[in-house]
């Protein structure tokens, strides 16, 4: 019981305080490979206090759903955060059938964010709404084709005993293409590059900062801390599939499941230095491509 | 014991009659409404309280046979769970209607039309209860024709107007095919089953081609009514033209009886064959993703709508095709997630569709545009309507935390089901719908944040909003208590939950008891518990925003990357939010911009719209239509005779007959 409630508490910290760490740990890498000292690793968290500490500009055009957007984005994305196992911990909530309420969180997040930016009556705006609600009808096939990959090879209806099915009975070849394709999707609703750059400076080529420019202070700050939340959570998901090793000494597990998010992290940022961003157009062929290495990931398996 | 089936006779009587009194009173005058109101309302009490000693009764199934007059022998009615679900969203929202008419559709604003309409939205709603109560196929087909018949006169309740004339013409059309496939389907019934009695099992040894061939007809006939994708063709048109409230009558009611023909079609067969199922679910996830496509891409508010309908019947057809598979290869998991799926979106569905109608009745009410693109902010000015429709809009898309999800969330789970098999079967390609289902999950929010934010949100595009208010509070109370009701679902569902397994239970007594429970295949109460946390959420932020209003937060025009004078006009449109999808499905619905051409010298002022046709209609059967008119229209030669040459046709014929009786 004892064990369960200090595992619990850890998952709980660790959502909460670690998120903006990995994009510090993303900038860092990009910096490192772009030859440059980058900013502090600490600087996200510098950020959303800044932020947090600030007075707030708000369009009068807006009405209530734009100041809600942000907190119901993120107490999707928290909730989200508590359905996933960290390591090989269950997760704090797991009952049969979370897997979709996880998919559908991250629907509820997004039907509020891009209400909120057709809320601005900004075409910026407009136009990056109408981009992430695109991208995501092809996003949510590669999803559930990734899951259905792993539904099949654990046979179970949970996040929890889904990730943490034994690595032995794995096979193979299906497990890395749902794992490739989700990575992709990890890239794309992250709004991270080939998908999205999200340093870029043509606010006509963004999706998700565009979507918040006109967002300051507390509320900005909330935003920025959610989607950071949002990338450490489906990176804990990914994670379960890319690097299924586990110790078996409780404390030690915790302390490699950091460790892995932190190179998980790397790894982003590699994938950032390495690759230019893709044209928008060009993006619906990559979601496809997510969706059919899931897809075949699957027909591996009923063969 | 009939108690239950005599009192929802009343209750029908009082229905079909709650327009008469009207008839004969004032045009000009509010009384005939208010009767009309008040016996609608008078008879849905009556048909609840049925319900409820029918639910009293421990849901025995009770049934009366009554001798009638004509040929065919009696008149037979019945009443079980199935039907009760059935009647339910009926007796709610036709009194609701009623109710939100009296602001919406005044008798007094529209001398001309209210009687006839309320007249015929009697018919309509006593016609619906009998189908569903019918246990006669002579019965039912009447009590079928009387629904369809009093729905064309609901749509073209404004039939001064060409494009309302059209909508019904085109629905008066699809009714009469779908009627036509059904007397066929029960003459065919009767000849299996050896009586009009419904709904008998077909006994095993007879012909499994008349059983498919039954189910073909019932699919066409039934799925026309339900708007299944090919077979949608009149349903847009008929749900944009008819006043509002009879848009969300037929869109959370009348719908629902095709699904219900279809339900009883899968009972009739002891064992249905796989292909039933699979075609069923095959039909249903095309037709969910692509009515929403072309939802998305639509501009008049209420054919979005609309589609969404088709999309929503599509997720109730893929449960029910579930449930279908589930009886072929024994799998009662499967019945149990997709029938309760099926039947309890059949009852979200009647929740949250009549109150997007009635809520595009407030707008339409308040700004006479049925353009996306003509309106925008009236959530300042209608801030009611706006919030109620949020909630509906939220609902719909199947989002956590209200009752949508709930329903969605148990198709889903038998759909993954069905991927945990030992090696190869068909049924581990059936999970494949799930992944579909996903996708019309993210286009639905791409349509409705494109509907809700285009309308509500942003500035004003025209003058159309200037004048717009919230209607009266008669009109809102229905829709009050509709977004009540879908809270309420999502936070118990476990009462609905045990309805659904008695249904089950009846829809295949021989794989399901009455005291099984969904419970153990799907958490419904700890999904409930989070729901009620995410509302207790979503209610806390409200509230905090309604503290906060008034602290120091300067409020500037939108910054929109530092323009200088934005204007009203440049902001993002429905059409061009939809744009980059309507590209990406360009091969399933072709939206063409309708520009005029550009001056030559000096631009003129101009203006861009997009025009959304129906594939299947615009591309398809009107231009079939019209080839097969030209054709037949090579064979007017032989028409105007003189009396002699008709008397040489009807030689040739007798001739061709006694040949054919010879060989």
């Amino acid at each position: 019981m004892l064990y369960h409630v200090i595992n619990t508490l850890i998952h709980i910290a660790l959502l909460l305080a670690m998120p903006p760490l990995l994009p510090g740990v993303i900038n860092k890498t990009k910096a490192f490979f772009a030859g440059r000292k980058g900013p502090p690793l600490l600087q996200p968290y510098f950020d959303i206090f800044k932020l947090l500490r600030k007075g707030m500009v708000i369009s009068s055009t807006t009405t209530w759903i734009f100041q809600s957007a942000p907190v119901v984005t993120l107490a999707a994305t928290l909730l989200a955060g508590l359905l996933v196992p960290f390591g090989p911990f269950a997760a704090p909530i797991h009952f049969t059938g979370d897997l979709i309420l996880f998919v559908y969180l991250f629907g509820l997040a997004r039907f509020f964010t891009t209400s909120a930016a057709l809320d601005t009556g900004s075409s910026f705006e407009g136009m990056g709404a109408a981009r992430e609600v695109t991208f995501a009808c092809l996003s949510e096939a590669a999803v559930l084709l990734g899951l259905l990959v792993l539904v099949r090879l654990s046979g179970s209806f949970s996040l929890t005993p889904m990730l943490l099915a034994p690595l032995m009975h794995r096979p193979e070849a299906p497990v890395l293409l749902a794992a490739a394709g989700l990575f992709i999707v990890l890239l794309a609703e992250n709004s991270r590059i080939p998908v999205d750059d999200p340093n870029t400076h043509l606010e006509l080529t963004m999706i998700h900062e565009v979507m918040v420019l006109d967002n300051s202070g507390p509320l900005l700050g909330l935003i920025h801390y959610g989607a950071a939340m949002k990338l450490f959570v489906l990176s804990a998901l990914v994670l379960h599939l890319l690097a299924p090793f586990h110790i078996g000494v409780p404390a030690a597990d915790w302390v490699l499941f950091i460790a892995e998010m932190i190179a998980m992290a790397g790894i982003i940022g590699m994938v950032e230095s390495f690759m230019a961003r893709l044209q928008l157009r060009h993006v619906p062929t990559l979601l496809a491509a997510a969706s059919l290495l899931c897809g075949f990931g699957f027909v591996l398996m009923v063969r | 014991m009939n108690t239950a089936l005599y009192i929802m006779m009343t209750a029908i009587l009082g229905m079909a009659l709650s327009g008469v009194p009207g008839l004969f009173l004032s045009r000009r005058g509010m009384a005939g409404q208010w009767m009309a109101m008040l016996l609608n309302v008078l008879a849905t009490l009556l048909g609840i309280g049925a319900l409820i000693v029918f639910a009293s009764g421990g849901y025995h199934n009770v049934s009366l046979a009554w001798r009638w007059a004509l040929p065919w022998g009696g008149v037979a009615w019945g009443l079980d769970v199935i039907t009760a679900l059935f009647l339910l969203p009926i007796l709610v929202i036709s009194a609701f209607g009623s109710i939100y008419a009296l602001g919406y559709w005044k008798q007094t604003q529209h001398p001309g039309n209210g009687r006839k309409l309320r007249f015929c939205w009697g018919l309509m709603n006593a016609g619906m209860m009998m189908v569903v109560l019918a246990r006669d196929g002579v019965l039912f087909l009447m009590a079928w024709e009387i629904m369809a018949l009093a729905a064309f006169f609901l749509i073209t309740t404004e039939d001064h107007d060409p494009c309302v004339r059209e909508a019904g013409w085109i629905y008066l059309i699809a009714a009469h095919i779908g009627m036509i496939a059904l007397v066929a389907m029960f003459v065919l019934l009767r000849w299996a089953t050896g009586s009009f009695d419904l709904w008998l099992t077909i006994p095993a040894p007879a012909v499994q081609g008349s059983a498919a061939a039954i189910f073909l007809l019932a699919l066409l006939g039934f799925g026309l009514k339900a708007g299944i994708m090919p077979l949608h063709v009149w349903l847009p048109g008929a749900h944009a033209n008819a006043p509002s409230h009879v848009s969300a009558l037929f869109s959370g009611v009348m719908l629902n009886i095709g699904i219900y023909g279809l339900v009883r079609i899968g009972e009739i067969i002891a064992v249905a064959p796989l292909w039933w199922g699979v075609t069923l679910l095959i039909l249903g996830a095309g037709s969910a993703v692509a009515a929403m496509v072309f939802a998305v891409c639509q501009n008049d508010y209420k054919r979005l709508l609309a589609y969404s309908s088709i999309e929503n019947m599509g997720i109730v057809t893929i449960g029910l095709g579930l449930a279908m598979i589930g009886r072929s290869i024994n799998r009662p998991d499967l019945i149990l997630l997709g029938l309760g799926g099926a039947l309890f979106h059949i009852l979200n569905h009647s929740l949250f569709k009549p109150l997007l109608f009635m809520g595009a009745g407030n707008i339409l009410h308040a700004t006479h545009s049925r353009n996306i693109d003509s309106l925008g902010g009236l959530a300042g000015k209608m801030p009611m309507t706006a919030g109620l429709f949020f909630i509906g809009a939220l609902a719909i898309c199947g989002l956590p935390g209200l009752n949508g999800f709930l329903s969605e969330w148990l198709i889903y789970l038998g759909l993954l089901r069905t991927a945990v098999v030992a090696h190869g079967g068909t049924s581990v390609w059936i999970s494949l719908a799930a992944p579909a289902l996903a996708v019309t999950g993210a286009l639905a929010v791409a349509g409705f944040v494109k509907l809700s934010g285009s309308v509500f949100l942003g500035n004003r595009r025209s003058a159309h909003a200037d004048h717009a208010h919230d209607p009266g509070a008669g009109s809102l109370m229905p829709m009050v208590i509709l977004a009540l009701g879908c809270v309420a679902m999502a936070l118990f569902p476990s009462g609905i939950a045990r309805l659904l397994v008695r249904a089950a239970h009846g829809w295949a007594p021989k794989m399901i008891n009455a005291g099984d429970s969904i419970g153990l295949l799907a958490p419904l109460h700890e999904m409930a518990l989070l729901n009620a946390v995410l509302l207790l959420t979503a209610v806390g932020i409200l509230v905090a925003f309604w503290i906060g209003r008034k602290s120091s937060t300067a409020a500037v025009p939108t910054w929109s990357c530092g323009y200088a004078r934005p204007a009203k006009r440049m902001q993002y449109t429905g059409a061009s939010f939809s744009r980059m999808l309507s590209q990406l499905f360009a091969w399933m619905i072709p939206v063409k911009p309708l520009a005029p051409p550009e001056g030559r010298y000096f631009p003129q002022p101009t203006e861009l719209t997009q025009d959304a046709p129906d594939t299947v209609l615009d591309r398809g059967l009107i231009p079939g239509f019209v080839w097969m008119q030209r054709v037949f229209m090579r064979l007017r030669p032989l028409q105007n005779k003189p009396v002699n040459v008709y008397l040489v046709y009807m030689l040739g014929i007798l001739l061709l007959l006694l040949l054919a009786l010879r060989f």
